[in-house]
């Protein structure tokens, strides 16, 4: 028994000083108003749900989670899972050095560190950049992409970084599915569609569901993508949750009001991280 | 026999587009890395030149931002795998009343994200003195891979047969001997996975360092990008593609070297995404 405290006592010390405590922190100091700077710093008071009523008359914070949901369905939901989903199934049974191919080239952006990603990508959007260059080629008019369009442009960027772990994800488990059953009903003279809606979709139906929280968890913490290609702007336009918690924290230095921001988004991950555990029916 | 055709050809021709619509952001920075006339918009360079990339790493500034970015993500792994493995082992071996709900805090606290705590973090960093301070940022990093490392290397464990472990006890190897001696060298594929993914995830990591650290000469190679990017005013487009690669060739080659072991990792599930 005093062996196994021994063998686990480092990585408790650990977990306890830098991630328990962190979040039982932010419990705490959302109900104060600490500041980095000024008389608030000195003499930090216990304030209540001071915070979160600000927060909620707040339209900054209105508009954020409303921008937050925008980037989480378009980016993470419809775009890395149907994507990732619509790459795997394309490339069951392809020819292999073609489904290799293809594999390397989607999997190069999810190995690309996301600083590197926002990077690629402001350069092919801006003004000057590839994609308007290949618009004026053809006879169209270049567009300020990541003016115009801000959210669509940051969407796009986090796409390209993830779809990959969702196609793998799902590339292994339609690996699962087993042959038999494909060829049982290819033989019954199912259609493809009804193949893929019938027989596939509802035998991959657990790794949707597992894939749809992560994907969603870590978008929904995606902070360095939208911070380095848009700072949130142009105005506040694509000032997700974690960006406006950022801007409050460190750039308007209340840390108070920051932390009753991360609340929320750690609230809504705590549910999030809820069904995952309960969508992974693990065997300890 | 028209239709059976077509049917047969457009998944290449969806795939193929696709495909192409992924590679058009990546080749501009390959090929600006190599021109000295480097443009935003992609361009084929007149002719070859490595001078961008020499420049990056003739720069002190630089090779010492990749150094910090070293000794952040390489300690950061090797703790992770070190008191990982110490953790696991009695999760894995005994059986005992905390095991279940402890293994399911762990499973929880790999998806939660890290994001939501960086403020309290950086206020519990100036209460224990510890802001600007390298191996505290390493601390907090190793705590924020534990879950991940932990969760993965128990599972690693169990497939290490006991009986082996038994028969080095019977020659009078200790527990902990016979960790070192028996266990570690068998799980080696997992060590390397959780080492490997540890790296790679806080090698590309901006925020933390970004937060955490106030001192430019301290900051590691993902938050000097940053401040290249921005002080450069995007003019010097090669050096900045050449540096991007450079920063991005760990992440890579790791991957590759990692890749044999990886779908072993991925069957195991937990957050594999950082």
């Amino acid at each position: 028994m005093y062996r196994s405290i021994f063998f686990l006592l480092p990585s408790w010390i650990l977990l306890l000083i830098f991630f328990v405590g962190p979040i039982l922190l932010t419990f705490y100091f959302s109900f104060t108003n600490l500041a980095l700077t000024g008389a608030q710093a000195q003499s930090t008071e216990f304030i209540g749900f001071q915070n979160f009523v600000t927060m909620f008359q707040d339209p900054g914070f209105r508009i954020s989670v409303l921008r937050t949901i925008v980037f989480l369905f378009l980016s993470a939901i419809i775009g890395q899972q149907v994507l990732g989903f619509l790459l795997a199934i394309l490339m069951k049974g392809k020819n292999t050095t073609f489904r290799r191919t293809i594999g390397i080239i989607i999997i190069a952006g999810w190995v690309t560190p996301e600083i590197v990603v926002a990077f690629c990508w402001v350069a092919f959007l801006s003004d000057n950049g590839t994609l308007n260059m290949l618009l004026n080629s053809i006879g169209l008019e270049s567009v300020a992409w990541l003016f115009t369009f801000p959210m669509i442009s940051v969407c796009i960027a986090n796409i390209w970084h993830g779809t990959a772990f969702s196609m793998m994800i799902f590339q292994a488990s339609l690996d699962d599915v087993p042959k038999t059953v494909e060829e049982a009903a290819i033989i019954d003279g199912a259609s493809k569609f009804q193949l893929l809606f019938r027989i596939i979709l509802p035998m991959v139906k657990g790794s949707i569901v597992t894939n749809m929280i992560l994907v969603t968890l870590q978008t929904l913490g995606v902070f360095t993508l939208i911070y380095t290609m848009t700072g949130g702007g142009p105005g506040n336009s694509t000032q997700t949750l974690p960006i406006f918690m950022y801007n409050q924290a460190f750039v308007n230095y209340q840390l108070g009001y920051g932390t009753a921001i991360s609340l929320v988004l750690l609230v809504i991950g705590i549910i999030a991280s809820l069904f995952y555990i309960r969508s992974m029916k693990v065997q300890i | 026999m028209n239709r059976f055709k077509m049917e047969k050809v457009l998944p290449y021709v969806i795939l193929s587009i696709i495909a192409l619509c992924f590679i058009l952001p990546l080749l501009w920075v390959l090929f600006a890395s190599v021109d000295m006339n480097a443009k935003q918009a992609l361009t084929i360079p007149d002719k070859l030149t490595f001078s961008n990339f020499t420049s990056i790493l003739s720069d002190p500034a630089t090779i010492r931002s990749f150094i910090i970015g070293l000794f952040l993500s390489g300690g950061q792994a090797v703790l992770v795998v070190i008191v990982g493995v110490l953790a696991a082992y009695p999760l894995s071996r005994y059986s005992q009343k905390y095991k279940k709900p402890f293994m399911f805090t762990i499973l929880f606290m790999t998806s939660l994200p890290i994001t939501a705590v960086m403020v309290p973090v950086y206020q519990l960093f100036i209460y224990l003195n510890l802001q600007d301070s390298l191996v505290g940022t390493m601390l907090f990093l190793t705590a924020s891979g534990l879950p991940y490392g932990i969760w993965m290397l128990k599972n690693f464990m169990d497939a290490v047969p006991l009986e082996l472990e038994e028969s080095a006890w019977v020659d009078g190897a200790s527990i902990w001997r016979g960790v070192r001696r028996v266990v570690a060298p068998l799980m080696i594929p997992g060590i390397c996975t959780v080492g490997i993914f540890t790296f790679t995830m806080s090698w590309g990591n901006f925020f933390v360092p970004y937060i955490l650290i106030q001192s430019p000469d301290k900051f590691p190679a993902s938050v000097t990008i940053y401040q290249f990017f921005g002080s450069y005013g995007m003019v010097e487009y090669g050096k900045l593609a050449a540096f991007s690669i450079i920063y991005t060739m760990p992440a890579v080659i790791l991957y590759i070297f990692a890749q044999r072991f990886m779908s072993q990792g991925f069957s195991l599930g937990g957050a594999t995404k950082g």
